[in-house]
């Protein structure tokens, strides 16, 4: 894939935040602080406006990661934009990446999620469905699967990865004050995360 | 002087505290990085550095988060500029501001500074 394919799953996926915004807001209503959906929204509608033309993935992934830290506004935006930004520096310098260059970039952005927000899997968070996603797609890739393939099932995986969230309480950020009455809800970062990687699947051949 | 920064999701909350301890310590270099650039509540990349560049008058500044996003963006700001003489600081805001202005005033250095507000947190207002 290159950045000229990229860019296109960047807008599709502005477009998924776009129209998930209220039901991400919803989710978060019940457990944060009801601000996921309008901050994701926010700082993918910028994005929008800085990526056309850029060169390379590695680029892509950088001005999506720096501009959604300086407007998401909370938690999800020094989260998810490390993760971006350690996408770029996994895959600087190439013009072009396949799904063996993506899967280690990836551990890569998770590992970023993880330092940064200094939690691990099964604490109700983003992670809950981006490992399972990991593992899947690893999986997939090892079994000598395409990209698309590999993609469907990480999203597959995601899913249930966020079902499973339900199950537990969260023990990081605003849901945490919550305690066990957030059992039974969806986290709001492992959705989000699994509807862009749905849009990801989407825009592939 | 040392400077701070108070980095809160809420704009009259940073504003606020930096009103209090400059009440008790008048001289000391103290900026508010609260909420959204548009006012709304959130913690934002682009004010946490300005705020910097401003309280920075050489000594060093020390960085003072209410919470979450707050302290993670605080963290990205300083990775990104590589500061040496910017540090974050794990102690109550309110608390915090007052004991480390209060000491910045009398000329304490940034790591003397660091090292009484680790101990903020386990003072007491007051004994059952």
């Amino acid at each position: 894939m290159k950045a000229n394919e990229l860019i296109p799953i960047m807008h599709a996926i502005a477009a998924r935040i776009e129209k998930e915004k209220d039901f991400l807001t919803e989710l978060d209503n019940v457990i944060g602080d009801g601000d996921h959906g309008i901050n994701m929204a926010r700082g993918f509608k910028v994005v929008e406006t800085k990526i056309d033309g850029l060169a390379t993935p590695a680029d892509v992934f950088k001005v999506v990661g720096m501009t959604l830290v300086s407007t998401v506004g909370g938690a999800s935006g020094p989260l998810y934009g490390t993760a971006f930004m350690k996408l770029a520096q996994s895959l600087m310098g190439k013009e072009e990446i396949t799904l063996g260059d993506f899967l280690p970039a990836f551990r890569a952005a998770i590992d970023g999620i993880s330092m940064r927000g200094r939690s691990h899997q099964g604490e109700k968070t983003m992670l809950d469905a981006m490992i399972p996603a990991a593992e899947a797609m690893e999986a997939a890739n090892a079994e000598g699967k395409s990209a698309k393939e590999a993609l469907d099932a990480g999203v597959a995986a995601a899913w249930a990865g966020v079902e499973i969230t339900k199950t537990y309480a969260a023990t990081k950020g605003r849901a945490s004050y919550v305690g066990d009455r957030s059992i039974g809800h969806q986290d709001p970062g492992a959705t989000s995360f699994t509807q862009m990687l749905e849009e990801v699947a989407g825009g592939i051949a | 002087m040392v400077g701070f920064v108070i980095v809160s999701h809420s704009e009259l909350l940073a504003q606020g505290v930096c009103d209090l301890a400059s009440m008790m310590a008048k001289d000391v270099p103290m900026f508010p990085a609260g909420g959204l650039p548009d006012g709304g509540h959130g913690t934002s990349f682009e004010k946490i550095a300005s705020a910097i560049e401003q309280a920075n008058q050489g000594d060093g500044v020390l960085l003072l988060m209410d919470m979450g996003s707050a302290v993670m963006t605080a963290e990205m700001v300083l990775e990104t500029y590589g500061y040496t003489d910017v540090k974050m600081v794990d102690c109550p805001l309110v608390e915090g501001a007052i004991t480390g202005s209060v000491l910045s005033s009398t000329g304490a250095s940034m790591e003397e500074i660091i090292e009484e507000l680790a101990t903020v947190a386990e003072q007491k207002k007051f004994d059952f």
